[in-house]
């Protein structure tokens, strides 16, 4: 999805995981992902880059959907859908 | 016939049990070093571990064992040597020092002071959160009493055994993952 479409999309649950350190935002994810359903959408604020890269691998290895990714000024947005 | 079965039966029974106590989506970590940064980075990797649905599984040796010793609690009937190794070794996570550039104390100062500037949890967090989620830790008996450690001088963890190295292997054979920090 490119950015535009990933703003227009409605996310089932926001999880911010900004001024959290590797890590931080993958048990905030992993933690979060447990409160919603199969195939909802959830998104995470991250400002650690690491996560950038973690993220889609994580999803990969638990079969969730990475769907995308996009930057605000000072943290990435970053969405998956729910196995 | 019947016995020609019974055998296969008995065959078959073995080999399911094997399979199933194979490997696990499982982690068994040996944490060896007493120092602040290797352990810290063993338990970035434990806790991280179980965003995969892992099973986690600490064995705490030798030099590691400080980092779960509380600051405050006492061990009971200890001789001098064990007494002055108790004086000698730190007391707790927030007295360790850095592998490297320690510099009399300086550099694990300044190391704390850039962790907490970069939100990067201290290790005494660390060890809060993995006993939420549910990392086992295991501590290895024949160092504890190396070093006159006793159990009631160890920190409040809720998934806390002292063992022998039987628990590490039995618990390394079914893990996908094995380390030693």
């Amino acid at each position: 999805m490119n950015t535009e479409e990933l703003k227009n999309l409605k996310s089932n649950k926001i999880v911010d995981a900004r001024g959290t350190a590797c890590p931080g935002p993958l048990l905030a994810a992993k933690k979060a992902i447990g409160e919603i359903s199969s195939g909802e959408v959830m998104e995470i604020y991250s400002s650690d880059e690491g996560t950038k890269i973690d993220i889609p691998k994580w999803c990969q290895k638990m079969s969730h959907e990475f769907i995308g990714i996009f930057e605000e000024d000072s943290y990435s947005r970053l969405f998956l859908k729910k196995a | 016939m019947e016995r020609e079965f019974q055998q296969q039966l008995n065959d078959l029974k073995t080999r399911l049990t094997k399979h199933e106590t194979g490997t696990k989506d499982q982690l068994s970590m040996v944490i060896f070093s007493g120092e602040m940064d290797k352990i810290l980075a063993a338990m970035i990797i434990a806790t991280g571990a179980s965003a995969y649905d892992m099973k986690i599984k600490l064995f705490f040796t030798f030099w590691a064992i400080s980092a779960l010793r509380d600051p405050v609690k006492k061990g009971k009937g200890k001789n001098i040597i064990e007494k002055m190794f108790g004086m000698m070794l730190p007391k707790g996570s927030s007295r360790l020092k850095i592998s490297k550039m320690n510099m009399g104390g300086m550099g694990t100062a300044m190391i704390k002071g850039i962790m907490k500037k970069h939100n990067v949890a201290s290790l005494d967090e660390m060890l809060k959160t993995a006993g939420e989620l549910g990392v086992e830790i295991n501590i290895c008996e024949m160092s504890m009493n190396l070093m006159g450690f006793k159990r009631e001088e160890m920190i409040d963890y809720p998934h806390m055994t002292v063992c022998g190295v039987g628990t590490f292997l039995s618990d390394a054979q079914e893990s996908k993952i094995q380390l030693f920090i």
